[in-house]
């Protein structure tokens, strides 16, 4: 009867991933899986990696797509790309910005600085459809995060371009992809062999922009996911120490009752 | 109880737990601390540039750094002859104006006063200085404290001149 | 019980405690007899009280950071995952901790139902405990309302439209919740303000389920009255404190791994979009725990009645002592009913998994049936079977070796029922 009880127990537990399964599901493909470097307990990003990915998110993807929520600061911390604070500094000086008013009242454009957030290619999200064929580019910040699938999905959309199935007609303007939901996406096909130029000398081909660009985004999501792992491997061996620990002293508080309980 | 030895294992038991337990706990009371300390953004607005080319001799501005008021004054030759002709015995809290403003006609400060942080009024009190309407602290034309309950002269904050145009506070 | 004649041994503690007795509150809640045959399903209420302080604290801290403004929120969330100083770990923590609280209360409200702890004379006990789980739900709904995300929005929308179904007045009472003619900034604000104060009402009532806890003290696995309390009790300092402690930090162990490793795998990615009013996700489905009341909602064709029908499902087990006619409570005791039992448990996660699945064709079916057999169970096969079903002896105290693992052997006892 115990026995039973533990099964449906661990069953409901079972459940519970499952439903998120089932949502998941409904996917057209398979999608394409990376061994990413960030995945499972001990996961680290790749700096090289996310060198390379913010290079191909501010060459290929950053004329459309924003990312409002990071900062250039975010480039030279730890846990990230870690450019060193000059190299972070160099790449803020890029771009410009308005700020203001000043002490005329008036608004000026200076620079951006280590403390600004990344610059939008756009005014707001009017200007940003009217530029795309009506199509808003969704903000990347934390776009791994919010697409099921994750860090796979998008790598597998980067690399989902095709020619449609016979069966499927494509107005103008639209793309076939087969990993995109409902198959059908606004954006071009982003990439091509040799699009840029890296500067390590890794050979550009679209799988490594790909799987570098989803480095970047996956980082970008989730700037704490290597203090999280390290935080977590400590907090999970410590609880299981102190469960032991509780364990017998519970056992050995226990022996004063009298047995058969 | 069944022999003598026993008590002293079960307290090695019930002393290790404790201990155990005791470290954790404050593990994990820190981040409930630390989330109050100033945060990654916050930390990042260190400095401000002025723009300080349009200040007449004798004029001040008034600039927000990190949330405080930073007063930068072009101080007139009486004035600084004034800060310097003061014997540091005279003072609360010796300083000499050399070390105050580096470059005489610019003293920059933070203008927050050190007994319980208002904003001094300038041009105020009896040291031609400025005066803290709080509770009537004078501070001299070098910004330093004179008279009253403040027990410091106002802080300097790290700056520097980018050009001969522009201040960079912080 | 003993705390009626407690003295404290200092002078100075004799006097405060003659003036506001905490040293007697505290005597009684250190010696308060608990039966010794606890198993670990009754360390469920302890680690429930870890959930509430542990969402209480992080809540607050996080109330610290979190702007409730349409325009703000979504970037004050994120603001707290990066910038603040441990601001992810204290979310993570909060987001999960409602997940994990659930879960907790779920596996007390079924291990209650399964050894009768709702039966007389513990019926008060019962109804403020369903009291604070439907506090829980309206606060967890909320809270899910506040990253204002694409899912917060949504849920919001679809859950305050139910009052839409009341008739004549319906569309006054939504506009009423909303401060508006949709979800929006005002909606946002009100549901912060409630959010942050139901948790203390859930306190405030935690006290009350535990003081009516201690008036008949703890039921246990076999369902009977302590005879003896020095034989059959244990003192709950330090024989159920250590054994609380110890499943609190396997539990804790669980809810680590879900924190650091698994963050995100019980929300839905579409909430890290932000809300949209002109644009609903594709796929809307509640937090997991909800997912039952979702599956009854949507299985009854009629807007109103579907409704009716939630809250009742809910209603349903606030009268869950007067339903069961049985004096016997533990379902040891109880061949049938058991076996009740577990298809009761096998119909809830049949709804909550229906709950996840669109509203079409056999799921439809199956939800329904589903819901038909939850309240068939309560308004039907509990009071019926309280009548017909013959039960297996009782044993004469809780000392008395008892069996559990035999029950379902030959049985030869001395009393009967």
């Amino acid at each position: 009867m115990k026995f039973y009880f533990k099964i449906i127990f661990i069953l409901f537990i079972l459940f519970a991933f499952n439903n998120q399964r089932i949502e998941a599901g409904e996917k057209n493909k398979e999608l394409l899986k990376v061994d990413w470097s960030f995945k499972g307990i001990f996961g680290k990003f790749d700096r090289a990696s996310l060198q390379r990915g913010y290079q191909v998110y501010s060459e290929v993807c950053a004329s459309c797509h924003s990312m409002k929520l990071l900062s250039y600061r975010n480039l030279a911390e730890k846990g990230g790309p870690e450019f060193s604070k000059e190299q972070a500094k160099a790449i803020a000086s890029n771009f410009e910005l308005t700020d203001g008013p000043n002490s005329d009242g008036e608004m000026f454009t200076r620079s951006a600085k280590l403390s600004d957030k990344f610059v939008e290619p756009y005014q707001n999200i009017e200007e940003a459809k009217a530029s795309n064929g009506g199509s808003y580019p969704p903000d990347m910040s934390v776009l791994v995060k919010a697409r099921s699938g994750g860090a796979n999905y998008i790598y597998s959309v980067l690399l989902g371009y095709d020619n449609p199935p016979s069966d499927v007609t494509i107005a103008d303007g639209v793309y076939y992809n087969t990993y995109m939901i409902g198959n059908k996406i606004m954006m071009p096909n982003p990439l091509s062999e040799g699009l840029v130029e890296y500067n390590d000398g890794t050979k550009a081909t679209k799988e490594q922009m790909a799987k570098d660009v989803v480095t970047f985004l996956a980082w970008a999501a989730e700037p704490h996911l290597e203090a999280r792992h390290k935080i977590g491997f400590k907090a999970i061996i410590y609880l299981i120490i102190l469960s032991i620990l509780a364990y017998f002293s519970m056992k050995r508080l226990w022996s004063r009752v009298e047995p058969e309980v | 109880m069944s022999d003598q030895k026993k008590p002293k294992r079960r307290d090695f038991l019930y002393t290790a737990s404790y201990a155990f337990g005791a470290v954790g706990v404050g593990a994990a009371i820190w981040p409930l601390i630390d989330q109050m300390n100033p945060d990654a953004s916050v930390k990042a607005l260190a400095s401000t540039e002025v723009d300080v080319s349009l200040i007449e001799p004798g004029k001040s501005i008034t600039v927000l750094w990190r949330g405080k008021p930073v007063f930068i004054k072009r101080r007139t030759q009486e004035e600084i002859a004034e800060a310097r002709s003061v014997e540091l015995d005279d003072l609360i809290d010796p300083e000499k104006d050399e070390d105050r403003a580096k470059n005489p006609e610019w003293l920059v400060m933070l203008g927050v006063c050190t007994h319980l942080g208002c904003v001094p009024l300038e041009d105020k009190g009896d040291y031609n200085g400025w005066f803290c309407p709080c509770h009537g602290s004078h501070y001299d034309t070098s910004g330093r404290i004179r008279k009253g309950p403040a027990p410091q002269n106002m802080q300097i904050p790290k700056y520097e001149f980018v050009n001969n145009n522009t201040i960079k506070i912080g | 019980m003993s705390d009626h004649n407690y003295v404290p041994s200092s002078k100075l503690g004799k006097w405060f405690n003659d003036r506001l007795p905490l040293l007697s509150l505290s005597a009684h809640l250190r010696e308060y007899p608990t039966p010794k045959n606890l198993n670990y399903w009754w360390t469920f209420g302890g680690i429930l009280t870890f959930c509430l302080l542990g969402q209480i604290i992080t809540g607050i801290v996080l109330a610290m950071h979190y702007v409730a403004q349409a325009d703000l929120a979504f970037e004050s969330v994120e603001h707290i995952m990066r910038d603040v100083n441990y601001g992810w770990l204290i979310r993570y923590f909060h987001a999960n901790g409602s997940s994990m609280f659930f879960l907790a209360v779920y596996i007390h409200i079924f291990r209650s139902l399964y050894y009768g702890s709702y039966k007389s004379p513990r019926e008060v006990i019962w109804i403020i405990g369903m009291i604070i789980y439907f506090l829980m739900m309206m606060t967890a709904f909320m809270g899910y309302v506040l990253p204002w995300g694409q899912m917060s929005f949504w849920a919001a929308t679809v859950i305050t439209n139910l009052f839409s179904a009341v008739p004549l007045i319906g569309e006054s009472i939504t506009n009423w919740l909303w401060g508006g003619f949709a979800v929006d900034s005002p909606t946002l604000t009100r549901f912060y303000a409630l959010h942050y104060l139901f948790p203390f009402l859930i306190l405030g009532l935690v006290i009350l389920h535990i003081w009516a806890l201690h008036v008949p003290g703890n039921n246990n696995p076999v369902g009977i009255e302590v005879k003896k309390p020095s034989k059959d009790t244990v003192p709950f300092h330090p024989y159920i404190v250590i054994k609380d402690l110890f499943a609190l930090l396997v539990f804790l162990t669980l809810f680590a791994f879900f924190v650091f490793y698994a963050p995100n795998l019980l929300g839905h990615a579409d909430n890290y979009i932000e809300a949209n009013p002109l644009v609903t996700p594709t796929h809307i489905v509640p937090e997991w725990y909800l997912l039952p009341f979702y599956a009854i909602l949507r299985s009854i064709p009629d807007k109103l009645l579907g409704v009716i029908a939630m809250f009742a499902s809910i209603f349903v087990l606030v009268i869950l002592p007067w339903l069961d006619t049985s004096k016997i409570r533990s379902a040891l005791f109880r061949p049938l009913y058991r076996q009740f039992y577990w298809l009761l448990v096998l119909d809830v996660l049949v709804l909550g998994y229906m709950g996840a699945l669109p509203p079409e064709g056999i799921y439809l079916l199956i939800a329904r049936v589903a819901t038909a057999y939850y309240f068939i169970h309560f308004l039907v096969i509990l009071p019926v079977l309280g009548f017909k079903e013959k039960t297996i002896p009782l044993p004469l105290s809780i000392s008395e070796p008892v069996l559990n693992e035999s029950i379902d052997g030959a049985q030869n006892n001395k009393m009967s029922t």
